[in-house]
């Protein structure tokens, strides 16, 4: 063990041993990327299909505090990326990552992250191929940031886009919504509220091609993170030129996020997920999506929660309990807590 | 203006600073009890109380909600009531 | 039912109770010939009604004959820029820490918004509860804490609770930016402007847990109107209207308590005697869109002056302060007291939007021109 620091420090930056040694020890000797050139040179059979395509995204994650109930940066940062690629119906296969961090960063805590990232990566059946590592002096990061990008691999004959969307499909989500959000909120401390949240952070390649050879007919997809189900339907909706309708009654909600909600005076529709997808069926086939969806843990509770309509194009609204309708629009900015 | 919302008071933090805990949906949260602690704090335990600001500023009074909710019902009987002679009226004509 | 099968919030909430009290509110207009042209105009002076009548549709559920004149009760509406500025100035100061309920980051003032500032270097701070801020002032010692003490009676109390803990604890570095406010002379004032139509008020229920019934007798004795005081469930707010329409309907004016599970007759003492110790009013005080006025804000009195904000920077009310104009075109006064719609104002949805917001009412989540924008947008546009 060359790495003795138990801090990042300047040097772990610096181009020299100590970095080498960081690199070595606590990413390298995790992720086993092929190779030792900088470069990962990659081949899959998929790639051989006719009239396969490649899939390529990239995301970067900030999350305080770095690790929660239910996570850390690391998986979310697996997670969200497996997640871009999956809701476009590709298999993700690779992801590179990149990490600025933060001098004086404890490089126990760089470990357990690093770990984190490998478990999730390997559950979710991608490799980490290739990375970097940057150090900042203290005051110029938040512990720790990462960039990962995404390969995957379309088979041919899926494609999915907001566009296929077509009137009378209908709108399906993996299961209870807002608890990542919530759990965040309550994990910062700020606000000093405790629960025993769990943010809903997974990885959900293999449960969405589980739902398109259950159900090839699904349309679009997408994951709802930041901005929660709200954004994730106003997008769609606006890219389909069609209006969509969801039930308040059917949305499904764990009563500590109801709670947290209610305190803080946020709406629930807002709240940020990293692990759960959205998407649109046509009716025929709904049941069996559902099966397939539910078959899996990260599927298990899934439910049909509104339709695709003909209307006001890009309009979502939301049925009340009193038979009233209410529009649910973009979020304007981020969420604040209120008081009245 | 003035989200305040019912929370269950399930246990005295600081009897001397007279803090509380309080429950809302699953959700925990310190809360001041000064705007209610008129008799002993532990009377307190197991009251609902509306919560505004992390402070429970009034005890819920159930008999009171009982009664609203009763109001409501018997507006219900009422309507029917007033339903039936409409029908009866229609009928007859 | 026993309270331990009661649930306070859903069962306020129940769709087949809130037919039968749709059913009973048309019949009452029917009686009363009220349609949508000439229709019963009902304040709800809250902002939290205002939320609550948008996020369950009861604006388009009930009668047509029942039209709702969303009221002054959002403090965050309510105030003017001059005071934005004055938070900005403080939070700006080196060494301060400026706390604030989440509901203040985005109004605009006459340069910044206390979001702006934050970005611009301040150390502003969102947090839940004035006790937060508290806790804050005993952990940095080293730096000045004030909070932004902001609201109607409901939130007073928790202030003035917080400037006693503080006294007591003999904290040196903690202060309340005091722009706290009160119900009752507003509502003077509006009822007191001759181009008024209102024939009947929906109370603020929380507002009313603290202060009680009592000093609303005026709506009814001096001015003949009918006012209910109302919970936030979709059934407290139902109930309430047929309460205010049934006094038209046998010509009476009474201040009815709908709210009795949460409001006593005559408030909260506990509350009252901590507002009473720690404030006092001061002689007028600017609010947006109905300027000043008299007696209608409250002050630190001189005992805690060492808690005081205004005292403590030299700012605000303290000084005598300059006057600001508010932004050219803005309609929030006419829409805020009931004159016109927040669509009728030339600016709604043109110059002031949620993302660009002109006045305050488009900034706070429960100001009617955001509610109107959120909820029903389209639906308005569409008309």
């Amino acid at each position: 063990m060359a790495l003795r620091d138990q801090r990042v420090t300047m040097a772990h930056g610096g181009g020299g041993r100590a970095m080498r040694d960081l690199i070595d020890e606590v990413f390298t000797s995790t992720f086993q990327p092929p190779g030792s050139e900088d470069q990962a040179r990659l081949m899959d059979q998929a790639l051989r299909e006719p009239g396969a395509r490649l899939a390529f995204t990239t995301d970067s994650f900030v999350v305080t505090p770095l690790e929660f109930p239910g996570g850390d940066i690391g998986k979310i940062a697996v997670c969200g990326t497996v997640n871009d690629l999956a809701v476009g119906g590709a298999r993700p296969l690779w992801l590179s990552a990149a990490f600025i961090i933060e001098e004086g960063c404890e490089v126990a805590l760089l470990r357990r992250i690093v770990a984190s990232m490998a478990a999730e990566a390997e559950a979710a059946g991608v490799r980490i191929v290739t990375g970097d590592t940057k150090v900042v002096e203290r005051g110029k990061g938040d512990g720790v940031f990462i960039t990962t990008s995404g390969i995957g691999v379309i088979p041919a004959g899926v494609d999915l886009g907001a566009a296929k969307i077509a009137a009378g499909d209908l709108v399906i989500v993996n299961g209870v919504l807002g608890d990542h959000g919530a759990a965040i909120l309550a994990a910062r401390g700020d606000l000093a509220l405790s629960t025993d949240l769990q943010s809903d952070c997974a990885a959900l390649g293999h449960l969405m091609q589980a739902a398109l050879a259950a159900a090839p007919g699904i349309t679009a997809a997408r994951d709802c993170t930041r901005g929660g189900l709200a954004s994730a339907l106003n997008e769609m909706a606006g890219e389909a030129g069609l209006s969509v309708e969801i039930d308040e009654t059917l949305l499904p909600l764990r009563d500590e996020v109801k709670g947290v909600c209610e305190i803080l005076g946020l709406d629930p529709l807002y709240l940020a997920n990293e692990g759960r997808l959205v998407l649109f069926c046509p009716e025929a086939q709904a049941e069996a999506c559902l099966a397939a969806l539910r078959a899996r843990p990260e599927g298990a509770g899934a439910v049909i929660i509104g339709r695709a309509k003909p209307g006001e194009p890009g309009r979502v609204t939301m049925r009340t309990p009193f038979g009233g309708s209410r529009i649910v629009d973009m979020l304007v900015g981020e969420q604040l807590p209120r008081i009245c | 203006m003035c989200l305040g919302i019912p929370g269950k008071i399930i246990a005295i933090t600081d009897a001397g600073s007279l803090m509380g805990m309080a429950e809302i949906s699953g959700v925990r949260r310190e809360v001041s009890l000064a705007p209610v602690a008129v008799g002993p704090l532990e009377a307190l335990i197991g009251q609902w109380a509306l919560i505004h600001v992390g402070f429970a500023m009034a005890i819920i009074d159930a008999d009171e909600a009982a009664k609203t909710l009763q109001a409501l019902a018997d507006l219900g009987e009422a309507q029917e009531t007033l339903d039936q002679l409409a029908a009866a009226e229609r009928a007859l004509a | 039912m026993t309270p331990a099968s009661m649930n306070f919030t859903s069962d306020f909430r129940d769709p087949a109770a809130a037919q039968r009290l749709l059913s009973a509110i048309a019949a009452s207009c029917d009686r009363l010939g009220a349609t949508r042209e000439k229709p019963i105009h009902i304040m709800e002076i809250c902002g939290g009604h205002t939320h609550s009548i948008f996020r369950y549709g009861l604006d388009k559920l009930v009668h047509e004959g029942v039209e709702f004149i969303h009221g002054p009760g959002c403090p965050v509406c309510v105030l003017p820029m001059s005071r934005v500025d004055e938070c900005v100035e403080i939070a700006e100061r080196p060494g301060v820490i400026f706390c604030t309920f989440g509901d203040a980051m985005r109004v605009p003032g006459t340069k910044r918004s206390l979001m702006q500032a934050k970005a611009s270097g301040a150390d502003v701070r969102m947090v839940y509860s004035p006790l937060d801020a508290l806790v804050l002032a005993r952990k940095n010692p080293d730096r000045e804490v004030v909070f932004f003490g902001l609201g109607f009676e409901t939130t007073t109390p928790s202030t003035a609770f917080a400037i006693q803990a503080a006294a007591r604890e003999g904290l040196k570095n903690f202060s309340i930016f005091c722009n706290h406010i009160t119900v009752p002379e507003p509502i003077k004032a509006l009822l007191d402007d001759p181009d008024m139509l209102l024939d009947g008020f929906i109370g603020p229920g929380h507002v009313s847990m603290v202060i009680g019934i009592h000093p609303y007798d005026f709506i009814a004795a001096d001015y003949g109107k009918p006012i209910a005081v109302a919970g936030f469930e979709p059934l407290d707010l139902l109930q309430s209207v047929l309460m205010v329409l049934r006094q038209i309907e046998t010509g009476e004016a009474r201040v009815e308590n709908q709210y009795a599970r949460v409001v006593p007759e005559h408030g909260n003492p506990a509350c009252l005697a901590a507002m009473a110790d720690v404030y006092e009013r001061r002689p007028s005080f600017e609010w947006r869109g109905l300027g000043e006025i008299d007696a209608s804000g409250l002050r630190i009195r001189p005992a805690y002056a060492a808690f005081d904000a205004e005292e403590k920077f030299g700012i605000g009310y303290a000084t005598g302060r300059r006057q600001v104009a508010e932004p050219e075109g803005c309609a929030c006064g006419s829409v805020m007291t009931g004159k016109i719609k927040p669509t009728a104002c030339p600016q709604f949805g043109r110059g002031c939007t949620p993302d660009m917001p002109l006045g305050a009412l488009m900034v706070s989540s429960e100001g009617a021109c955001a509610a109107y924008w959120q909820y029903a947008g389209a639906r308005v546009a569409a008309e």
